[in-house]
């Protein structure tokens, strides 16, 4: 069945070449059927390959289809192989799967969008750049999926380009994740010049043998590898383009800026765990940045006003999940949450999307509200996930994936990264509890206009089950111990286990306890969100602080700001002062040297019939007077 | 039979050819500018013939029938050009024709 898995992204792709080139002649219905249908083949394919893939493992628990070579320069050859293991096998599913129940909302959300088969073909290129990305076997083509989406990125964001404010945000999420991508492309070159491969295996069994743990070129490696994780994952301190981010089309965000591209840095860091843990301080860094972003982001989700902004925030703040996950060198907890994530944030942002639909695309918390009654498949879908966000115990995928992230940190040690995260669980309770009041409580804000049908219920409900029962592949032992999800991913993550991992597992009691604090943590976040936000008392919808921290948490602690003064300002005046300098003055000056000729000669062209042949005249005879005094010379020359 | 020295018809060509330029460059009617260019070719017909003459080569008169022949095609499209100028400005004046300054 492996032998199919080139079709799993060139389905996506060539719905995409299909409807670029022939989208604006065919109909929306055939649109529909080839930008969902390609990724709905596409996810089949993946699901049949998944399972010949569980049933018998291949040899060495990874499949590998040799493609054709893409270049060979200077002993690097790139090639289109693509490697099939179990991180990309449980990437690969979740992209397609949770791709397709996106594309499928997609096709109601957008229905009266007069560019809806340019954005179809946008998310088709889209999911087939990202399969590319987990399925890439050496890291020069993991790069050019990691662009290919980075690209998607930018043209989904900027779909409503009328609005230059669209526009703008699309510019900042792509300058933004670059400065990650350009660390990235160095990283890339460091370990080619070092290794002498790019071959994701080569470079992973290669490096140990070639450093030590902790050696220096390994740290720079590593940490220039983390800076792109850092930029596509929205990370401090490259975070500041996702809430922006959130000017494009509601699918867009739930599909690249919730579920899958956003996660790029997770399994990228994943992907290449050998390297970090050859490099303790990257990969401690690698948590710190984790805690910080997620403490922070979790406080700038209380203070928003827009719906999807709360959102974005929570994104950054269970990305930052994965990354303390990372950071303590619990690789598959990451890969659980980050499935989870997407079950579960997919299914909040179509849901935010139901509702922006059905209320004249009114983002603003504070006008919604009373939805409850109104629209109630969205509301109990949106519960569900945000329940699973909150990590409600026992009965959500969050609180499993959550809880096994706390558990690891704890069990490694990370006890200060333990206390961020139980932190960010309070926070997480209370700004998902907040923006289910002020939307879908309370006194009626806007009347929504209009149900939403099939193809926007099915994808909400499907996902909202998967957050409520998608935890269930992972249980800690306390509670039946499975591990299906983590003994799957093992051979991923074999080799030589970090050192930290060598902690046993901690007794049952302890894991209790664990447990308790966490379920406490997100129990008491909701309950404190009730207390504050709840619409019987007096409707306070932001929490009652002083304006000017009210402010800074909106604002997601001023980054912006300070990147404007720093960077941006400085940057734009000594691009002002340059713009006239020796170079320009050179250049416009051949401009008219260039002009002034041109003007000269179209003034001979007087049009005058006997001017011209005055020209060949004159012309003749000069030439005969030189001919004859060469000729004159040459026979002077002769005679002497 | 005694014959012209080379060097009078040369002379007489040149002098011919001259007229010929100078008339091209003066006149403004086309149909005499046709002419002068005529009056230059016949110059250097006369040249070649002379030459032929003094060496004894057979090949100035081909030289010269050549010279017809082209004239021939010359004059034909030249009239031509000369009909389709009078239709489009009403006048043969080779000045009034000139639309096509840069």
């Amino acid at each position: 069945m492996s032998d199919l898995l080139w079709a799993i992204p060139f389905l996506p792709l060539l719905g995409f070449v299909v409807l670029a080139l022939a989208g604006r002649r065919l109909s929306r219905r055939a649109v529909a059927w080839i930008g969902a249908g390609s990724v709905g083949l596409a996810a089949v394919v993946a699901l049949a390959t998944a399972a010949s893939f569980i049933a018998s493992p291949p040899p060495s628990d990874a499949a590998v289809q040799a493609l054709p070579s893409w270049f060979e320069v200077a002993g690097l050859s790139a090639s289109f192989s693509l490697r099939l293991d179990p991180l990309a096998t449980v990437m690969m599913l979740v992209v397609t799967g949770v791709g397709f129940l996106i594309l499928l909302y997609s096709t109601e959300f957008m229905a009266d969008d007069a560019d809806f088969s340019r954005f179809f073909a946008y998310l088709d290129l889209f999911v087939g750049a990202m399969l590319v990305l987990v399925l890439a076997s050496d890291l020069v083509l993991l790069l050019l999926g990691w662009e290919g989406v980075g690209l998607c990125s930018y043209l989904l964001i900027g779909f409503w380009y009328r609005d230059p404010a669209n526009g703008r945000a699309a510019r900042k999420a792509f300058v933004v994740t670059r400065i990650g991508d350009a660390a990235l492309l160095v990283g890339m070159l460091l370990l080619f010049t070092h290794l002498g491969t790019l071959d994701i295996q080569e470079l992973m069994t290669r490096a140990p043998a070639a450093w030590p743990v902790g050696s220096g070129t390994a740290v720079i490696a590593a940490s220039l590898l983390l800076a792109g994780a850092l930029g596509k994952s929205a990370q401090l301190p490259l975070q500041t383009w996702l809430p922006d981010a959130m000017a494009g089309p509601t699918p867009v965000s739930a599909l690249i800026h919730a579920a899958t591209m956003v996660t790029a840095g997770v399994y990228l860091i994943a992907r290449t765990h050998t390297l970090f843990e050859l490099a303790p301080p990257v990969l401690a860094a690698v948590g710190i940045i984790g805690a910080l972003t997620l403490i922070l982001a979790g406080f700038a989700a209380i203070a928003q006003r827009d719906i999807k902004r709360v959102l974005a925030y929570s994104t950054i703040s269970q990305l930052g999940y994965m990354f303390v996950a990372l950071g303590v060198g619990a690789w598959s907890a990451a890969i659980f949450h980050l499935m989870t994530h997407a079950f579960f944030k997919a299914a909040l942002f179509l849901g935010a999307g139901a509702v922006i639909l059905a209320c004249q695309h009114e983002h603003d918390l504070y006008r919604l509200g009373g939805l409850r009654k109104r629209m109630p498949v969205t509301f109990w879908t949106f519960v569900a996930s945000a329940a699973a966000l909150a990590g409600v115990p026992l009965v959500t995928a969050g609180f499993y994936s959550k809880d096994l992230i706390l558990a690891d940190a704890w069990q490694h040690g990370a006890y200060w990264l333990w206390g961020a995260a139980w932190i960010g669980v309070v926070l997480t309770g209370i700004y998902t509890t907040r923006l289910v009041l002020l939307a879908f409580f309370g006194d009626v804000g806007i009347e929504p206009d209009r149900r939403p049908g099939a193809r926007i219920a099915v994808p909400l409900i499907v996902l909202g089950v998967l957050s409520v029962i998608g935890g269930l592949v992972e249980l800690p032992a306390s509670l039946g111990g499975l591990h299906a999800l983590s003994g799957f991913l093992a051979p991923s993550f074999a080799g030589p286990p970090p050192v930290a991992q060598a902690a046993a597992e901690p007794p049952v009691g302890t894991e209790l306890v664990l447990e308790g604090l966490a379920a406490l943590a997100s129990l008491g976040g909701i309950a404190l969100a009730w207390l504050w936000f709840s619409p019987s008392r007096h409707s306070q919808r932001t929490p009652r602080l002083p304006a000017r921290v009210r402010e800074l948490w909106a604002s997601g602690f001023g980054f912006d700001r300070v990147y404007e003064l720093a960077i941006t300002r400085p940057f734009t005046a000594l691009g002002i002062r340059n713009r006239n300098d020796v170079v320009d003055g050179l250049v416009r000056g051949v401009v008219a040297l260039v002009r002034f000729g041109h003007r000269e000669a179209s003034a001979t062209q007087t049009g005058r019939l006997r001017g011209y042949a005055a020209g060949v005249v004159v012309g003749a005879v000069v030439a005969v007077g030189l001919a004859a005094v060469v000729f004159v010379l040459v026979a002077n020359k002769g005679a002497v | 039979m005694s014959s012209v020295p080379l060097e009078h018809v040369l002379v007489l060509a040149a002098l011919l050819f001259a007229l010929g330029v100078v008339a091209l460059l003066v006149r403004r009617n086309a149909v005499f500018m046709l002419l002068a260019i005529e009056i230059m070719l016949n110059a250097a017909g006369l040249a070649f013939i002379a030459a032929g003459a003094r060496w004894g080569q057979p090949a100035g008169q081909v030289m010269f029938v050549f010279i017809l022949a082209m004239a021939a095609a010359e004059v034909a499209v030249g009239l031509a050009l000369v009909i389709r100028l009078r239709r489009l400005f009403g006048t043969v004046d080779t000045d009034a024709a000139g639309e096509m300054k840069g």
